[in-house]
């Protein structure tokens, strides 16, 4: 379990706070979305669930992190990783830089929790096989187009078996099909136990993978709720995300006085 | 090639096998650290025998040595344009600077020396011995294997993080000069042309490639933290470059060959005469 209480953070070097006051508990197998405006917090929100913020980027926070019940304030970053993993945005910032294939790439994680050697590789090769990038084992991480680096990137945070991972936009450079992988291998490791929150643009895979929503405006949760109820809430757009399709191809049914009943999921 | 392999189901040792960077010549499979130890007491021997005979022979040695590594053309190629800059300051300086009684001629208030000459000409001998030795290292050893050899002997990995980055840096930092240089013409500035043109541009494509290198250094070691790469204590590597007994005789007996020189040197046994 992973639980935000009363959290207020400030990046260091600015006055005012990023978020405000977040409650924000994530039960074991549980996947929860968050979305909202650029610049609402969603980012910042990954960080200190991460438990980064601040233990790496410094800045201020006040209210708790708890993993599994243990306050993570003080504790070193090499602690919190072997309990949560973050996935960014931009794959090409998560390579190591260190590492001559995409095999040693994904195994390095495992390798720095300092697992015996067969064990580091039976995690790469199975993080490997679950985004079915096996294939690319052998080949140059540098050189890999923007989609199969962020695979990579998550597999090499999958490899480290985390019981808490965190993603920010894991799909943004991803097209359908590697989108479609991700949502796979996310699912599969929910209903392993894992606790998953995934910041996202796209509705539509958090409508199709999440079982709960939250909406973050100004730095603050304005919603948080069961994925058909936050991801169908008429101030959706006024908080600066575009609704899932099933829910805009519902309205526009209704709006020409056809039955909105007949778009699965239509609320 | 030195790795759990032994201990590996079939599948996994030859997975892990592909990862080792390939080795075509009994030169590259040296231990990296035996060769950094042979550019070591190649350029520190050169320094400190001085002379021509001394560093003549390094240099034939490690033409040698690249030759066997099927890597002679592009080393003197490589080396030669190191020395080079260097090289024209050194004549410049030392012709016409260097005290001397036999003054070959005269350019204004400067008289070029013999003994400038010969000063320059042992300084360029000893610059080419010291910069085909490293070169040599650079291009049979790749990076990862030695920043791993290092660190099954005990160096952090921090260090090798470092080590490896620095030398991955560079080509990340063209290709993204290379990107911003692509969009700001895009955008109409003029890169191309005379010295005054170029100079103009630089400073717009300088500034983004700085600014964004620190940032993806920041990001990066983010990405690196929470893969636990601080965390302390050893770690099991998947493969490192292998150790051979007679490498570590030869490491122990070049180390002894330059104390010998030094001690030579000091001595005034080992000059700079010849």
């Amino acid at each position: 379990m992973l639980e935000l209480r009363g959290a207020t953070y400030r990046y260091a070097g600015y006055a005012r706070p990023a978020i405000h006051d977040v409650d924000l508990a994530l039960a074991d197998g549980e996947i929860v979305g968050i979305v909202g405006a650029n610049e609402a917090g969603k980012s910042t929100i990954c960080l200190v669930a991460s438990g980064l913020a601040p233990a790496s980027i410094g800045g201020g926070l006040t209210g708790t992190l708890t993993i599994d019940g243990e306050p993570m304030a003080g504790r070193p970053v090499h602690d919190l990783a072997a309990r949560v993993a973050i996935g960014f945005q931009d794959p090409a910032t998560q390579r190591s830089g260190i590492t001559g294939t995409v095999f040693e790439e994904v195994a390095l994680g495992p390798m720095n929790l300092g697992l015996p050697a067969t064990e580091t590789i039976a995690r790469a090769r199975a993080a490997l096989e679950l985004l079915r990038i096996g294939d690319l084992a052998g080949r140059d991480p540098a050189r890999l187009s923007g989609g199969q680096a962020q695979l990579v990137a998550i597999a090499s945070l999958l490899a480290m078996r985390p019981r808490h991972v965190v993603l920010d936009e894991p799909t943004a450079q991803l097209d359908p099909e590697g989108t479609r992988l991700v949502a796979d291998a996310l699912r599969a490791l929910a209903s392993a136990g894992t606790v998953l929150l995934v910041a996202e643009q796209k509705t539509d895979l958090l409508d199709t993978l999440c079982a709960r929503v939250v909406v973050v405006a100004d730095g603050r949760l304005v919603a948080d709720g069961p994925t058909g109820e936050v991801l169908g809430d008429e101030r959706l757009e006024g908080w600066g995300v575009e609704p899932p399709s099933r829910v805009r191809l519902a309205r526009a049914l209704a709006a020409r006085g056809l039955d909105p009943s007949v778009v699965e999921g239509a609320t | 090639m030195e790795a759990p392999i032994g201990l590996l189901e079939t599948d996994d040792a030859t997975l892990v096998a592909r990862l080792v960077p390939p080795t075509p010549s009994p030169y590259h499979r040296l231990n990296p650290t035996t060769k950094a130890v042979i550019a070591t007491v190649a350029s520190l021997g050169a320094f400190v025998i001085g002379g021509y005979v001394g560093p003549l022979a390094i240099i034939g040695v490690v033409l040698a040595c690249a030759a066997v590594a099927g890597v002679l053309r592009r080393l003197v190629r490589v080396s030669a344009l190191f020395t080079l800059p260097i090289a024209i300051s050194v004549i410049l300086v030392s012709v016409f600077t260097r005290a001397g009684t036999t003054v070959l001629f005269t350019i204004g208030p400067f008289d070029a020396t013999l003994e400038g000459v010969d000063f320059a000409a042992q300084t360029l001998v000893r610059l080419f011995a010291i910069s085909t030795a490293i070169s040599l290292f650079g291009m049979t050893t790749d990076p990862r294997a030695f920043v791993l050899d290092l660190e099954r002997r005990g160096l952090s990995p921090r260090f090798a993080f470092v080590a490896a980055a620095t030398v991955e840096a560079v080509p990340a930092m063209v290709a993204r000069a290379g990107t911003i240089q692509a969009a700001q013409r895009s955008r109409g500035l003029d890169t191309e042309g005379g010295l005054l043109a170029r100079a103009r541009g630089f400073l717009p494509l300088i500034v983004p490639v700085v600014l964004s290198s620190l940032t993806e250094v920041e990001e990066r070691s983010l990405a690196l933290e929470v893969r636990a790469f601080g965390r302390p204590g050893k770690r099991d590597l998947l493969w490192c470059p292998g150790d051979r007994g007679w490498e570590r005789a030869v490491r122990w007996g070049l180390a002894l060959l330059l104390l010998v020189a030094i001690v030579g040197r000091v001595a005034g046994i080992v000059g700079a005469t010849v």
